[in-house]
C-alpha cells in the first residue's frame, strides 16, 4: 500500500492541478449514496434554506439573551475609565487609579458556549468603548513572556493605521516585549490620533486615551504565577496604559481569591457579571425554534428527550444541543423522501403538484396516512389509491390541516403551561419542555399527573386563576393567525366574570360582615355551628359562585387540552415534518466505544451473522475470532497474567476448534501458527488497551480493565 | 396546599373574627386534608410520582429530567437500531470492578472449551450449595494466607472465585435440582426476584447474606423497586471485591517463563509468513459487514462537506476502510493520509506537511503554534482551499497528548480542513474534554470490522514478538562502516564488555577509566583525549550513553539490546 511506510507518517496526496478544479458539489453526496432518491436536490436545498435560517435565528436570540449582561458590562468599562479622564487629585480617586478595574463574568459550566459570547462581547465592546480589545486564551501563555507578546501583537493588529503598519510589524519583531514597551506604544499611539484625524473615525467613544480591554477567556486555566506577574507589573504602569481587565469565569467568583494571594487581589476592583444560566438559554432555544410554526420541522419526543438529555447529563452546552439539532435535520432530509414537503405552507402546496408518482407511492405507503384513508368511505379510499390528482389535492389540504394543527397545538400547548408551570410541585414539569415531551408522547389527558395537575387547578384562588387567565388571554392574542380566536372570546368572558364576581362578592362581603362579624361567640357556639356545618357539608354543600366558575374554567381548559393536544402520530403525513429516528441521533452523537469494543469481543454473533457463534450470554464458543478468545481467557485472570500460562491455554482451545483438518499441516508447523496467532491477539489486546506489558514478573502482562465477563 | 393558603394570607391584619369565618376557614383546611388523603392515594398508583417529590426537594438545583424515562427511551431503541452494539449490554456489566481470581482459571476455562469443541460453555451463575463442598479442592493450591482471606470472605466470594470449577463438577441436571429447591424455599414474592437474579449474569451477588436483606423488605415495596435494591447491594460488594484485589500486593501467577519453551519469541518476518498461512474465518460475513459501512461513504462525504468531523469506533483494522473511502472519494482531492501508529509520528511533522506539502511554503516557524496560526490563516484566507485529514489511529501514543489533541482539534475545526479519524483504544475518548469535543464536533460511526490490526502493530515492540532490531542492528552497521578502525575496535570492546556482563544484575556499565585502560592496552588510543573525541561522536550517534554511578564515575553503556548487539559482532566477525 502507498500508505504504509518505516521512515514516514504522514503521506499527502494532491492530485493534477487540472483534475483539482472541478469540485463535486455536495448535493451529488446527498443523494448517490442511495439508489431511490426522490427530489434530493430539492431536499438538500431545502435542507439548507432551514439550517441557515435556524442558525440566524439562534444567533440573533444569543444576542438579545446576553443584552443586558453587555450593556452593564460596558457601563462598567465606561465607569471605570472615568477615573483616567479627569485626572482628578481627590484621594479616592487616587486610591482607585491604583486598582486595575476588573470585570468577572461568571459565565457558567457550558465552557464550548463561551466563544460565540466573547466574540460579540468583543465588537459590542469595539463599537462602543474602546477600539483596544484583547482576547487571551490559556493556552497561548504558558509564561508572561509569551502573555505580553500575544498580548503586544494582538493590540497591534487592533490598531488599524495602514502607513504604520508596517512599521509596527517591524517593532514587534525587534522590540523585547515588556510592559514599557507597551506603554510606549500606547503614547504614541494615542498623541497620533489625536493629531492626525481629530476624531473623525470615534466619534461615539470620547476619549482622548481609550482604555486597553484585556479578556482572559478561561481565567481557572491560568497559571497563577502568570496573572499574579502580570497583574503586579500592569499595577505599576496603569497610570500611562489604562488597562482593563474582563475575567471569564466558568466556576463561581471564590476562584479569583484562590489563584490571587491577597496582596495580589488587592491590586484589582473587581465587580462581578452574571451570565444568564444555560437552563434559561435552552429554554428560549426550544421556544423559538421548536415550539413555532416559524419552522416546519420538528423532533419527536424521543429525539427531544434525547437531546435535552444530553444537554442535561453531559454537557449544558447550547452549541451541542443546536449541533444535534442541525443532525436530525439533516437525517431527517437525508433518509425521508417526502420531506421534501418539509417547509412553508404555499411552497409545500406548490411541491405537490411536480411530485413524482413514485413519491406518490410514498405517500401512500405511509402508516399515518394509511391509517387516514382506512377510515374514509370506500369510494374515497380507491380514489386516493388509485387518482395521483386526487390524492395530490387530498394531500394539500391534508398538509393545511396539518399546520393548523400545529398552530393550534403550540397555542394551547403554552396555555396548559401557563397553568401547570405554577402549580405545586409541577406534576407535568417546571419546564414547558417537559409538557411538550409529554404532549408529543401520548394522549396526556390519560395521565395520571394530568388527573393530578387537573385537580390541583380546582383549588387555585382567584387572583392566581385571573392572572393565568390573563397570560392565557395574550397568549392567545399574540399569535397573528386567528385560529383560536373564539377561545380567546371565551377566555375573555370568563374573565369578566371573574371580575364581576369579585364587585358583587365585595357587596357580599360588606353586608355579611356588618351582620356577622361582631357576633360573639364561645366555644360551644361555635362546636355547634361547626358540626351544623360538617351536616351540611355531609349532604352537598352548595358551591359557592367562585367555585362554580373555577369549575368551568378548569373544565374549559381541559376540553381546549383534549381537543388540541392530540399527540402527532394522530396526524395523518405527520412523518414528513418529524424527525422519529431517534437512535441515529444516539448513535451518533453520545456512542459508547467501549461497550461496542466489549460486545464485539464478548459476542461476536451481534456482528458476525453465523450460525457457528451463536451462543448464550456470557460464553463463547471456541470457533469465535482469537482476539475474542485471547480476551475471554484473560478475563479470568486477575492483575498479572502470565503469557505461558494464556499461550497454552490459547493454544487449548484452538487447537480444539481445529481438530478437522489437523492432518492437513505437520503439528510443528500448527503449534508455530497457533503461537503466532495468539501473538497477534495479544498484541491486538495491547493496542486496544487492555494489557500492557510490565516488569514485576518475567513474561507477564498487565491487566488494565477491571472485572470479568 | 399550605402554599396555596399562605399566599392567601399575605396581608397580615387583626380583626375580630366571628364564627362562621372561623367556620369556614376550618373547612376550607378540611377540604385540604381530604386532598392530602387522596394525594398519597394517587402516589401510589404511579411509581413515577413516587420518584417527583425527591427531586422536587431541590427546587433550586437544575431540574432533573426523569433519567427513568431517558433510559426507558434508550432502550427502546435498542429494537430499531440494527448496529449499535453499544445498546446491548448495560454499562455495569461490562468493567466492573476486579475481584480475586484463582490462577488456574484461565487454563480449567481452556480446557472447557476445548472439550466441548463447537458447543458453547456457559457458567451460569445458579447458586447452588454443593459449591460449599469445592472449596477446599480450589484451594489447595494457595499459599496459607490466601486460604485464609478465602474463608474469611463472604460466601458470595466463594462462588465468583469457585465458578469455572463448579460448572465443571457439577453436572447440568444438578443445576435444575438446586435452582427449583432454591426458588421454593423463598416466598412467591422472592420468587420473582429470583428470576430476575438469574438473569443477571453479574457475579457473586447471591450470597445468603443478601437474600435475608431481601426478606426483611416488605413485599410490595420491595416489588416496586427491585432493581434498586439490587444495585444498592451490588455496588457494595463491587467496592469490596475492588479493594480486595487492590489490597493484596502478591499476585499468585504461576512461575513458567517462555524461555522454557522453546518457539518462546518470532521475529516480525516469521511471523507475517505464519500468518499468512492462516485462513480468515467468517470471511462472508465480514465482507457483508465492510459493504454495509461502505455504503456510508456518500454520507460521511456529506457530513465532512457540512462541518461535522468523522470518528470511527470499534473493533477490529478501520485502515482498510479508510483506505477504500480514500480509493473511492478523495481521489480529486488534497488529501493527507496520517499513520497515527508510527512511531516517529508527531505533530509537528503533521503540521509539517501541510506547510510544506500542501501549501508550497518553504519558510520556517518559530513554534508550533506560530505555524498552526499561519496555516488557520492561509485556510480563512482562501476558501477555495480544501484539505482532507485522515488519521489512522488518533489515539496513538504519540498523538494522544493533550497539546497534539489541541493542536489537531484546531486544525479540525476550519471549515475547509475535514478530518476523519479512527480509534481504537478502550479510553480513547478519555482525550477530549468539552472545549476539544466541541472544536472536534465528532459525529461517531461505529464500524466493526474484526480485520487483524496488521499494520498498527507491525511497529510496535510487541510482547511476544522477539525484537529483531532490523532497524538500530542496520543503522549500527552504517554507523560503524564509516568510522576508522580504531574508532570500530573501540566499540566492540565496549560491545563485548557489555555482553559478558549481560547475566549480572548490578552491571551499570563500564567506567570511564576502565575503558581507557582497555583501549590503551589494545593499542586503539593513546591518550584518554582522543578517546573521549571517539566517544564523542559515538554519543553524537547515540550509540553510547552516560550515566553517573553512585561513586560519581562515569560509566558508559550501548542502550541496544544484547541480541542486537551480539548479532552485530556476529557480522563484524563475518566480514572481516
Amino acid at each position: 500500500m502507498a500508505t504504509s511506510s518505516v521512515s514516514k507518517g504522514c503521506f499527502v496526496f494532491k492530485p493534477n492541478f487540472k483534475k483539482r478544479k472541478i469540485s463535486v458539489p455536495i448535493e451529488e453526496y446527498f443523494n448517490e449514496g442511495k439508489n431511490e432518491s426522490e427530489d434530493s436536490k430539492l431536499r438538500f436545498e431545502t435542507y439548507q434554506v432551514i439550517w441557515q435560517q435556524m442558525k440566524s435565528e439562534t444567533e440573533k436570540m444569543q444576542e438579545e439573551l446576553n443584552k443586558n449582561l453587555f450593556d452593564s458590562l460596558i457601563k462598567f468599562l465606561q465607569k471605570s475609565h472615568s477615573g483616567f479622564q479627569k485626572n482628578s487629585r481627590d484621594w479616592g480617586c487616587q486610591i482607585k487609579l491604583r486598582e486595575i478595574p476588573t470585570a468577572a463574568l461568571i459565565l457558567g459550566v457550558n465552557v464550548t458556549d463561551h466563544e460565540f459570547t466573547f466574540r460579540s462581547l468583543t465588537e459590542a465592546i469595539q463599537n462602543n468603548v474602546t477600539p483596544y480589545v484583547v482576547k487571551l486564551q490559556a493556552r497561548d501563555c504558558p509564561d508572561i513572556k509569551h502573555f505580553l507578546q500575544k498580548l503586544f501583537s494582538q493590540l497591534m493588529d487592533c490598531h488599524v493605521d495602514v502607513e504604520s503598519k508596517e512599521e509596527e510589524k517591524d517593532i514587534q519583531k525587534k522590540t523585547h516585549c515588556s510592559m514599557d514597551s507597551l506603554s510606549s506604544w500606547y503614547m504614541n499611539v494615542t498623541q497620533k490620533t489625536d493629531q492626525g484625524k481629530p476624531r473623525k473615525k470615534r466619534t461615539s467613544s470620547q476619549w482622548q486615551s481609550p482604555p486597553v480591554v484585556l479578556i482572559l477567556k478561561d481565567m481557572e486555566s491560568f497559571t497563577t504565577k502568570v496573572l499574579q506577574d502580570f497583574i503586579i507589573i500592569s499595577s505599576q504602569h496603569l497610570h500611562e496604559f489604562p488597562l482593563i481587565l474582563i475575567f471569564g469565569i466558568a466556576t463561581s467568583p471564590v476562584i479569583i481569591h484562590r489563584l490571587l494571594p491577597h496582596a495580589v487581589s488587592s491590586l484589582l476592583c473587581i465587580e462581578i457579571f452574571q451570565s444568564l444560566s444555560c437552563k434559561e438559554h435552552l429554554t428560549t432555544v426550544i421556544d423559538k425554534l421548536l415550539l413555532t410554526t416559524q419552522f416546519p420541522f420538528n423532533l419527536s419526543e424521543k429525539v427531544l428527550q434525547i437531546l435535552t438529555s444530553i444537554f442535561l447529563y453531559y454537557d449544558f452546552s447550547i452549541q451541542n444541543f443546536i449541533k444535534g439539532l442541525q443532525l436530525s435535520l439533516l437525517e431527517h432530509f437525508y433518509s425521508q423522501p417526502l420531506s421534501v414537503l418539509c417547509c412553508n405552507l404555499p411552497e409545500a402546496k406548490r411541491r405537490i403538484n411536480f411530485l413524482s408518482d413514485n413519491q406518490c407511492e410514498n405517500i401512500r405507503r405511509l402508516p399515518s396516512f394509511r391509517r387516514y384513508v382506512e377510515k374514509q368511505a370506500t369510494e374515497k379510499q380507491v380514489a386516493l389509491l388509485t387518482n395521483e390528482r386526487f390524492l395530490k389535492e387530498e394531500t394539500q389540504s391534508l398538509l393545511e390541516s396539518l399546520h393548523v394543527y400545529h398552530t393550534n397545538y403550540f397555542l394551547v400547548l403554552r396555555c396548559l403551561h401557563q397553568f401547570t408551570s405554577s402549580l405545586p410541585k409541577y406534576p407535568l414539569g417546571r419546564q414547558i419542555r417537559e409538557l411538550y415531551c409529554t404532549c408529543l408522547e401520548k394522549n396526556i389527558w390519560d395521565s395520571e399527573e394530568y388527573a393530578s395537575a387537573l385537580q390541583l387547578l380546582r383549588m387555585l384562588a382567584k387572583d392566581e386563576l385571573m392572572t393565568i387567565l390573563q397570560k392565557c388571554f395574550s397568549v392567545l392574542n399574540s399569535s397573528s393567525e386567528k385560529q383560536l380566536g373564539s377561545t380567546a372570546k371565551r377566555i375573555e368572558e370568563l374573565l369578566a366574570q371573574l371580575q364581576s364576581l369579585d364587585e358583587v362578592k365585595e357587596e357580599e362581603d360588606a353586608s355579611g360582615s356588618q351582620s356577622k362579624g361582631l357576633q360573639k361567640t364561645d366555644l360551644y357556639h361555635l362546636q355547634k355551628s361547626l358540626l351544623e356545618m360538617k351536616e351540611l357539608r355531609r349532604t352537598g354543600k352548595k358551591q359557592t359562585k367562585f367555585e362554580v366558575l373555577r369549575e368551568k374554567v378548569v373544565n374549559f381548559i381541559d376540553s381546549l387540552v383534549r381537543e388540541y393536544l392530540l399527540p402527532p402520530e394522530t396526524q395523518p403525513l405527520y412523518e414528513a415534518v418529524y424527525f422519529t429516528a431517534a437512535h441515529t441521533l444516539h448513535e451518533h452523537l453520545n456512542a459508547a466505544p467501549r461497550l461496542a469494543l466489549h460486545t464485539a469481543l464478548n459476542n461476536p454473533y451481534y456482528y458476525l451473522k453465523n450460525e457457528v457463534l451463536k451462543s448464550e450470554e456470557g460464553c463463547i464458543p471456541n470457533v469465535a475470532p482469537d482476539i475474542c478468545i485471547a480476551y475471554k481467557l484473560h478475563l479470568e485472570c486477575s492483575r498479572l497474567i502470565n503469557l505461558v500460562d494464556w499461550s497454552e491455554a490459547f493454544a487449548t482451545v484452538v487447537t480444539a476448534a481445529e481438530k478437522t483438518d489437523a492432518n492437513s499441516v505437520t503439528s510443528e508447523e500448527r503449534n508455530d501458527i497457533i503461537h503466532a496467532r495468539f501473538i497477534r491477539a495479544v498484541s491486538e489486546l495491547e493496542l486496544l488497551g487492555f494489557v500492557k506489558p510490565t516488569k514485576r514478573k518475567t513474561d507477564h502482562v498487565a491487566r488494565l480493565t477491571w472485572g470479568g465477563c | 396546599m399550605n402554599k396555596l393558603e399562605l399566599n392567601e394570607d399575605k396581608v397580615l391584619e387583626v380583626r375580630f373574627v366571628g364564627d362562621d369565618d372561623v367556620l369556614n376557614h376550618i373547612l376550607d383546611r378540611e377540604g385540604g386534608a381530604k386532598f392530602k388523603k387522596e394525594r398519597p392515594q394517587l402516589l401510589v398508583n404511579t411509581k413515577k410520582i413516587i420518584k417527583k417529590p425527591e427531586y422536587d426537594l431541590k427546587e433550586d438545583g437544575i431540574e432533573v429530567l426523569k433519567d427513568k424515562n431517558y433510559v426507558e427511551v434508550l432502550g427502546r431503541d435498542v429494537q430499531e437500531s440494527l448496529k449499535n452494539g453499544s445498546a446491548t449490554v448495560g454499562g455495569n456489566k461490562v468493567y466492573s470492578f476486579q475481584n480475586r481470581k484463582h490462577p488456574e482459571k484461565m487454563a480449567k476455562l481452556a480446557s472447557e472449551l476445548a472439550k466441548t469443541p463447537r458447543k458453547n460453555v456457559s457458567y451460569s451463575l445458579k447458586n447452588d450449595p454443593e459449591i460449599m463442598t469445592d472449596i477446599p479442592q480450589c484451594s489447595k493450591g494457595h499459599s496459607p494466607s490466601d486460604e485464609v482471606q478465602l474463608k474469611n470472605n463472604d460466601k458470595s466470594e466463594f462462588i465468583s472465585t469457585t465458578r469455572v470449577l463448579r460448572k465443571r463438577l457439577i453436572a447440568p441436571r444438578n443445576h435444575s435440582d438446586s435452582e427449583s429447591e432454591y426458588s421454593a424455599s423463598n416466598s412467591e414474592d422472592d420468587e420473582e426476584v429470583a428470576q430476575e437474579f438469574e438473569e443477571d449474569t453479574n457475579k457473586a451477588i447471591l450470597s445468603p447474606k443478601t437474600q435475608a436483606q431481601n426478606r426483611v423488605v416488605s413485599a410490595p415495596v420491595y416489588k416496586a423497586t427491585p432493581s434498586k435494591k439490587m444495585k444498592r447491594d451490588k455496588t457494595s460488594d463491587l467496592v469490596e471485591e475492588y479493594f480486595e484485589a487492590h489490597s493484596s500486593s502478591k499476585v499468585l501467577t504461576s512461575d513458567r517463563t517462555l524461555q522454557k519453551l522453546k518457539k518462546a519469541k518470532l521475529d516480525q518476518q516469521t511471523l507475517r509468513n505464519l500468518l499468512s498461512k492462516v485462513s480468515p474465518s467468517f470471511s462472508a460475513e465480514l465482507k457483508q459487514l465492510n459493504q454495509q459501512y461502505e455504503q456510508l461513504f456518500h454520507k460521511w462525504m456529506l457530513q465532512l462537506h457540512l462541518g461535522f468531523n468523522i470518528v470511527l469506533y470499534g473493533l477490529g483494522s478501520k485502515r482498510d476502510l479508510l483506505e477504500r473511502f480514500r480509493a473511492t472519494m478523495l481521489q480529486d482531492s488534497i488529501h493527507i493520509v496520517i499513520n497515527g501508529f508510527f512511531p516517529g509520528i508527531s505533530v509537528k511533522s503533521i503540521l509539517n506537511s501541510i506547510t510544506e506539502e500542501v501549501l508550497d511554503h518553504m519558510g520556517t516557524f518559530r513554534n508550533i503554534l506560530d505555524q498552526l496560526d499561519w496555516i488557520i490563516n492561509k485556510f480563512k484566507e482562501d476558501s477555495s482551499l480544501e484539505l482532507f485529514l485522515l488519521i489512522h489511529n488518533l489515539d496513538s501514543q504519540m498523538l494522544r497528548g493533550d497539546k497534539s489533541q489541541q493542536i489537531i482539534a484546531q486544525l479540525s475545526s476550519l471549515r475547509n480542513i475535514y478530518l476523519i479519524a479512527s480509534i481504537d483504544h478502550l479510553n480513547a475518548p478519555l482525550m477530549w474534554d468539552h472545549v476539544k469535543q466541541s472544536l472536534y464536533n465528532w459525529l461517531w460511526y461505529e464500524t466493526t470490522t474484526y480485520s487483524p490490526y496488521t499494520e498498527e502493530t507491525s511497529y510496535e515492540n510487541s510482547l511476544l514478538v522477539k525484537q529483531s532490531g532490523s532497524l538500530p542492528l542496520s543503522s549500527l552497521t552504517h554507523v560503524s562502516r564509516s568510522l576508522t578502525p580504531n574508532a570500530r575496535g573501540i566499540f566492540r570492546l565496549l560491545i563485548k564488555y557489555q555482553l559478558d556482563n549481560q547475566d549480572n544484575p548490578s552491571y551499570l556499565g563500564l567506567s570511564f577509566q576502565d575503558f581507557y585502560q582497555q583501549c590503551r592496552e589494545a593499542f586503539l588510543v593513546n591518550s584518554d583525549l582522543t578517546l573521549r573525541a571517539q566517544l564523542t561522536e559515538f554519543r553524537d550517534h547515540k550509540l553510547i550513553r552516560t550515566k553517573k554511578g553512585t561513586d560519581g564515575v562515569e560509566y558508559l553503556f550501548i542502550p541496544i539490546d544484547n541480541g542486537t548487539l551480539s548479532e552485530f559482532l556476529e557480522k563484524e566477525e563475518e566480514e572481516s
